[in-house]
């Protein structure tokens, strides 16, 4: 397919077809989002859920256990996008890393626009607009690598069946 | 907002003695909430790799999610369950788990 940003060779790596301003974008937007991915800081609401809603206490202590590691894996995949974005190519460890960065910028960012489900017409002249194609380029590019990633899977599955409960 | 079921909360004190092991072994349920940031495709690639499900129960999940507003990925013991949640979270997924009743 012409235009894929991530095609896989035949070593099992992934060529990266990026434009200059693309590898500018995602150097940046890493080191920007890091800047506020502590659970104290409001754009980072949607990294830390809640695991048990109606039991602040249990939430509490999973939040103890959880969040620093949290937090350091969401580091470490923007860092990898970082420090891999210049390069001709990607392993696929690097390519589930970049799938968990853009996992995070879209959260942060998706946060601070306060997107909702019906995307709003954002006129070129709102002051929103390069946030909301930012957020969009970014919404796309996760998606070839979702696409990249799941070919590696088996379409039949390898695990059990889901729950069949349905509330 | 759901109610979450405690252990030992006073529903249960009816139930006839030597039945409270039916209480703490009542299965934990995870479940995801629907978001308006996450991909559909993002989820249902999740569903796959986290739990292997087919790509078909998957995408029946995501669906499950999108248009019911939430649904149980996966349930089990209390410690299963947080595992899961957690796992959740590392990909950037409302989870959140509750007692099934």
């Amino acid at each position: 397919m012409i235009g894929r940003r991530f095609r896989r060779d035949r070593y099992g790596r992934y060529r990266l077809s990026l434009a200059k301003a693309e590898r500018q974008l995602l150097r940046s937007l890493p080191e920007q989002a890091k800047e506020v991915l502590h659970e104290s800081e409001p754009s980072a609401e949607r990294l830390y859920p809640p695991a048990y809603p109606g039991d602040a206490e249990a939430s509490a202590e999973y939040r103890q256990m959880a969040g620093a590691s949290l937090l350091d894996r969401h580091r470490r995949a923007l860092d990898t996008m970082v420090e891999t974005v210049d390069g001709p190519s990607l392993d696929e460890a690097q390519l589930h890393e970049w799938l968990d960065a853009l996992e995070v910028l879209r959260l942060v960012l998706g946060t601070q626009l306060d997107v909702s489900e019906d995307s709003p017409q954002i006129e070129a002249s709102d002051p929103r607009a390069a946030p909301f194609a930012v957020y969009g380029y970014l919404s796309m590019l996760q998606g070839e690598i979702v696409d990249a990633l799941a070919d590696r899977l088996d379409p039949a599955g390898t695990g059990p069946e889901p729950p069949e409960v349905n509330p | 907002m759901i109610v979450v079921a405690t252990q030992g909360a006073p529903a249960e004190v009816d139930r006839p003695v030597g039945d409270e092991d039916v209480l703490t072994d009542r299965p934990w349920l995870v479940i995801v909430w629907n978001d308006p940031i996450n991909l559909m495709s993002y989820v249902t690639y999740v569903f796959q790799k986290l739990f292997g499900y087919s790509r078909d129960k998957a995408t029946k999940l995501m669906l499950d999610v999108h248009h019911k507003g939430r649904a149980v990925v996966s349930s089990g013991a209390r410690e299963r369950a947080e595992l899961d949640v957690y796992r959740l979270h590392e990909h950037g997924l409302w989870a959140t788990m509750e007692q099934s009743s």
